[in-house]
């Protein structure tokens, strides 16, 4: 895939998640201009893109598309659920079209050529057949020949004196294929007369920075003419992907020039030269529409083109132009300065870019480590001053460089809006989604991982979770369901729960099935946590029928082993019949963490930093029992030493490092504590996929390679070491002795 | 610390490069037939040149634990950490001591698309040879004392036999990784 292709596939992305974000805030709202304006843009952005990039097979489409969301912003259809349906399925189709592109293929298979003719053919009978009618209805005859293109003026039939306004911008590519402007405009003049003509060289660049080569005009057009608005159109074809044409019927309403005003394309332009620009060319209009609507009189629209430049409250007080046209001109200078500030915020960069530049930090790191040391070895207090300094800002630089590869969860979050819609129509179920923390921020590549368990728990919410509106109604709930997703950070965790109010978890439903499937003891006795934690064994489901969502019985169990893959953990809490709660936990970064330098023995261990609580002297270090007094708590604790089956010495004073997961407190029993270490995670490999308790390895300054526990993990092996030496009654010895 | 000098396969490539067209010709040809031997417990085994990257002085192994005596732990190298095997503990004898010739040799082993450098563990490192293909007997069924699967073929060397070693069977990252999870299991209940 060439670099123009891929550009346009991932901005068309891009494009589509914002349609479809649109589409779905539309059926919340359906009055906002400003969404369906918004709408609109995206898919005329993907549309000029895929004419670019000369896929021909997108481009018929969304153009389709693009008419039917064009009479939807111009009022002619109403927001209805079924257009939004059908819209939404439209995005779909576009993002399959997208993936055909991608792959290089020449035209989309038969079975997504059919869906696409199938949408578009409910396009057309839905909408825009409608549309063709009302406009055949209103108009004269000549209109009849329109292409589904046409938009209508909303005030009023043709008025044969009245002149058409168009907005023409030239892409700066028009020269180089071999268009000229000047012979369009004579083109045109065979159509009827040009009343008025202003060029706008606004877009030019500084003479050293100009392209002899590239068109950087564009023209305001006053135009008389008795030709219908698609033989207008027509002048325009051949260059019709390379400019931005807005064309305004006679007599169109105040708002439609308003819409002008906020779409045209140049940034910088003053106030004034907006109104002048788009009030000079339709001063007759503008006049008719506002005194039809018997608003406050405008003046003689000489003055007002002689307005001198300076400002819209200026221009109010002389009573020269109306206030809402002076605010919509106001509104679209603020949003361009906006837009360029968001603009100015946002590069894309290439992520192996990134990947380079943290493994760079990274080493950084090590070596900064490694100087260190050795200024401390040397004594040298200048020195040790030196590097001190180097080393807090190889901190500080670590943790922008971290930064960079932080994203906000909201735009995960976000996609579940329309899964959530989807699915629980599907389902008739009524549910509400509601997104809370989408500010929080994590590591990109943890996102990228995180969208597929989520999408199960999701589901699994909609489908088990939420009940049926009878039963909500019976149960004396509240007829909508509610799904809720949050995002928080918690002690170097970052916790995303997904929380749903239906029916919760049926204990004894669970607990059965378990004992049916083997993976509990009938006798066994489990916790109400515990039991409910058993959803995450492999091959569990609830669900007595199989429906379409989930119920297969590998979701939950594959949502665990994702987020374990991910160094996270994943639990649920649940009152039945009030609701689950899913609480997956999941470190901030895959890359480095602030550790705390431990060792045993010659061997050095790093626990991470946030998962310490407190460190302590192991008291009675010959006591034979794994748990100590914390100031009143018990508190048990692993001796690293005996776990890890390292020799040598015991030596006289031994640590307790006391460490907090999820919760729960334990302690690990050292020789020394070495302090606060930045840790940069390399991996063991593949080699070493199956350890528990280790979560990776780093490099200390010395060169030497330590290992990263992996704390809950370490918990657990010793947790399932204790109970299998428990269930073992051949060596009852052993117990006491550890 | 050894009789040769670190050999890549790149620093070949480079030396071949200066050497006349037929030459280069034969060397290429031949270059799948040149090995590194080394000594292990007294005897003479030789891996093919073109898997080994590197040769470096034993020393700094992290240990791992909870893992089969074979694997020695990791090494630093250059910023990356690489295992370590004890080849001696692999074939199924004891561990190997660390002796003052005691070196690891970095190998390049793909399996697949994944491409895993392993450090075995060697009492020393003698020279690289080439071995024509006409003086490579097949593996005896029996009598080597280590798997037959582990051995490409014996070569003939100045009337000895080199034990010529497969060494992707002998490193194979999943039956490794296996075993040390039979071990990871094992050791916990050893650790009492």
């Amino acid at each position: 895939m060439d670099e123009l292709t891929s550009t346009f596939v991932n901005e068309s992305r891009d494009q589509l998640t914002a349609m479809e974000d649109g589409l779905l805030k539309l059926e919340q709202n359906p009055d906002d201009a400003d969404n369906l304006g918004a709408i609109f843009r995206a898919a005329h952005t993907i549309k000029g893109g895929s004419g670019v990039v000369e896929c021909h097979f997108i481009e018929a489409f969304t153009h389709k598309v693009e008419n039917v969301l064009d009479k939807l912003r111009n009022g002619e259809i109403p927001v209805s659920g079924e257009l939004s349906t059908v819209m939404l399925e439209c995005c779909d189709h576009l993002g399959a079209l997208l993936d055909v592109f991608a792959a290089g293929l020449p035209r989309p298979d038969d079975t997504v050529q059919t869906r696409g003719d199938a949408l578009l053919a409910r396009l057309t009978e839905l909408f825009l057949g409608g549309g063709a009618v009302r406009s055949t209805g209103n108009r004269d005859g000549m209109l009849a020949a329109e292409d589904d293109n046409s938009i209508e003026a909303s005030g009023g039939g043709v008025v044969d004196t009245d002149a058409w306004h168009i907005s023409v911008r030239f892409g700066p590519g028009v020269l180089r294929n071999g268009m000229d402007p000047l012979s369009l405009l004579h083109y045109l003049t065979s159509l009827g007369e040009i009343t008025t003509l202003t060029t706008l060289a606004d877009a030019l660049p500084t003479a050293e920075k100009m392209d002899p080569e590239c068109c950087y005009l564009g023209f305001e057009i006053g135009f008389q003419t008795r030709a219908s608005k698609a033989q207008i159109e027509q002048v325009f074809d051949f260059v019709r992907d390379e400019c931005t044409l807005y064309i305004l019927p006679p007599n169109s309403r105040i708002g439609e020039y308003l819409k002008l005003i906020d779409e045209l394309p140049e940034d910088n332009m003053r106030l004034g030269e907006i109104l002048v620009r788009s009030g000079a060319l339709t001063q007759a209009e503008l006049d008719d529409g506002l005194s039809a609507q018997s608003r406050a009189p405008v003046r003689e629209a000489a003055g007002e083109a002689a307005a001198p430049p300076p400002l819209g409250d200026v221009l109010v007080e002389q009573k020269v132009v109306h206030k809402e046209v002076v605010e919509a001109a106001a509104t679209r200078q603020a949003v361009v300065s906006e837009k360029k500030a968001l603009e100015a915020r946002v590069i894309r960069v290439h992520a192996d870019k990134l990947d380079q530049l943290i493994d760079l930090v990274g080493e950084m790191v090590i070596a900064g480590a490694g100087a260190n040391l050795l200024a401390q070895r040397s004594g040298q207090s200048d020195l040790i001053e030196s590097t001190s300094v180097l080393l807090r800002l190889v901190e500080d630089i670590r943790d922008s460089a971290l930064q960079l590869r932080m994203v906000q969860i909201g735009e995960t979050f976000n996609r579940f809006n329309r899964v959530v819609r989807d699915s629980s129509r599907e389902m008739g179920k009524a549910i509400d989604l509601v997104i809370t923390g989408a500010e929080t921020e994590l590591d990109k590549s943890v996102v990228e991982k995180l969208g597929d368990p989520l999408m199960h728990l999701v589901r699994n919410a909609i489908d088990h979770g939420i009940e049926a509106p009878a039963l909500r109604a019976a149960r004396g709930k509240p007829e909508n369901g509610t799904v809720q997703l949050n995002a928080y950070h918690d002690s170097g965790n970052i916790v995303i729960e997904v929380i749903d109010d239906g029916g919760g978890l049926p204990r004894d439903k669970i607990r059965q099935k378990a004992i049916d499937k083997g993976l509990i003891d009938a006798a066994a006795t489990l916790s109400e946590h515990e039991i409910s934690n058993l959803i995450f064994e492999a091959g569990f489901s609830t669900a007595e029928k199989v429906t379409n969502l989930s119920g297969r019985g590998v979701g939950m169990d594959v949502v665990r082993r994702n987020i374990q893959s991910l160094r996270g953990s994943v639990e649920v809490d649940t009152i039945e019949g009030e609701g689950s709660t899913f609480t997956i936990r999941l470190p901030l970064t895959l890359a480095i963490i602030d550790g705390f330098l431990t060792s045993v023995g010659k061997a050095s261990y790093v626990v991470p930093l946030d998962s310490v609580v407190e460190c302590i002297e192991l008291a009675d270090a010959s006591a034979k029992r794994n748990y100590l007094n914390l100031r009143g708590e018990v508190l048990p604790f692993v001796r690293l030493r005996e776990l890890f089956a390292i020799g040598g010495e015991v030596p006289k004073r031994q640590n307790v490092v006391i460490i907090q997961y999820a919760g729960k407190k334990a302690g690990l029993v050292v020789d020394t504590l070495l302090g606060e270490f930045q840790t940069v995670i390399k991996p063991l490999g593949a080699l070493f996929k199956h350890l528990r308790g280790i979560g990776g390895s780093t490099i200390l300054g010395t060169g030497e390679v330590a290992l990263i526990l992996d704390v809950p993990a370490l918990v657990g092996l010793v947790t399932s070491l204790e109970d299998r030496r428990l269930t073992a009654p051949r060596q009852p010895e052993l117990l006491a002795s550890y | 610390m050894t009789q040769i000098t670190p050999t890549r396969p790149a620093a070949h490539a480079v030396a071949r490069r200066a050497t006349a067209a037929l030459q280069a010709q034969q060397a290429a040809a031949e270059s799948p037939q040149q090995y590194l031997t080394f000594l292990l417990g007294g005897e003479m085994f030789a891996v093919g040149i073109l898997n080994v990257k590197e040769i470096i002085e034993y020393g700094n192994v992290t240990e791992i634990p909870m893992m089969p005596a074979f694997i020695r732990g990791v090494i630093n190298l250059r910023g990356a950490v690489v295992p370590v095997i004890d080849l001696a503990a692999r074939f199924g004898g004891a561990q190997s001591t660390a002796g003052k010739r005691s070196c690891i040799v970095i190998v390049e082993v793909s399996e697949g698309d994944l491409c895993n450098d392993i450090g075995i563990l060697v009492d020393a490192v003698s020279e690289v040879i080439e071995i024509p293909s006409s003086e490579i007997e097949p593996p005896p069924s029996f009598g080597a004392r280590i798997r037959a699967d582990f051995i490409q073929g014996m070569g003939k060397v100045a009337g000895r036999f080199v034990i010529l070693l497969n060494i992707v069977k002998v490193l194979s990252v999943d039956e490794i990784a296996m075993l040390a999870q039979v071990a990871g299991g094992d050791a916990g209940s050893t650790a009492v």
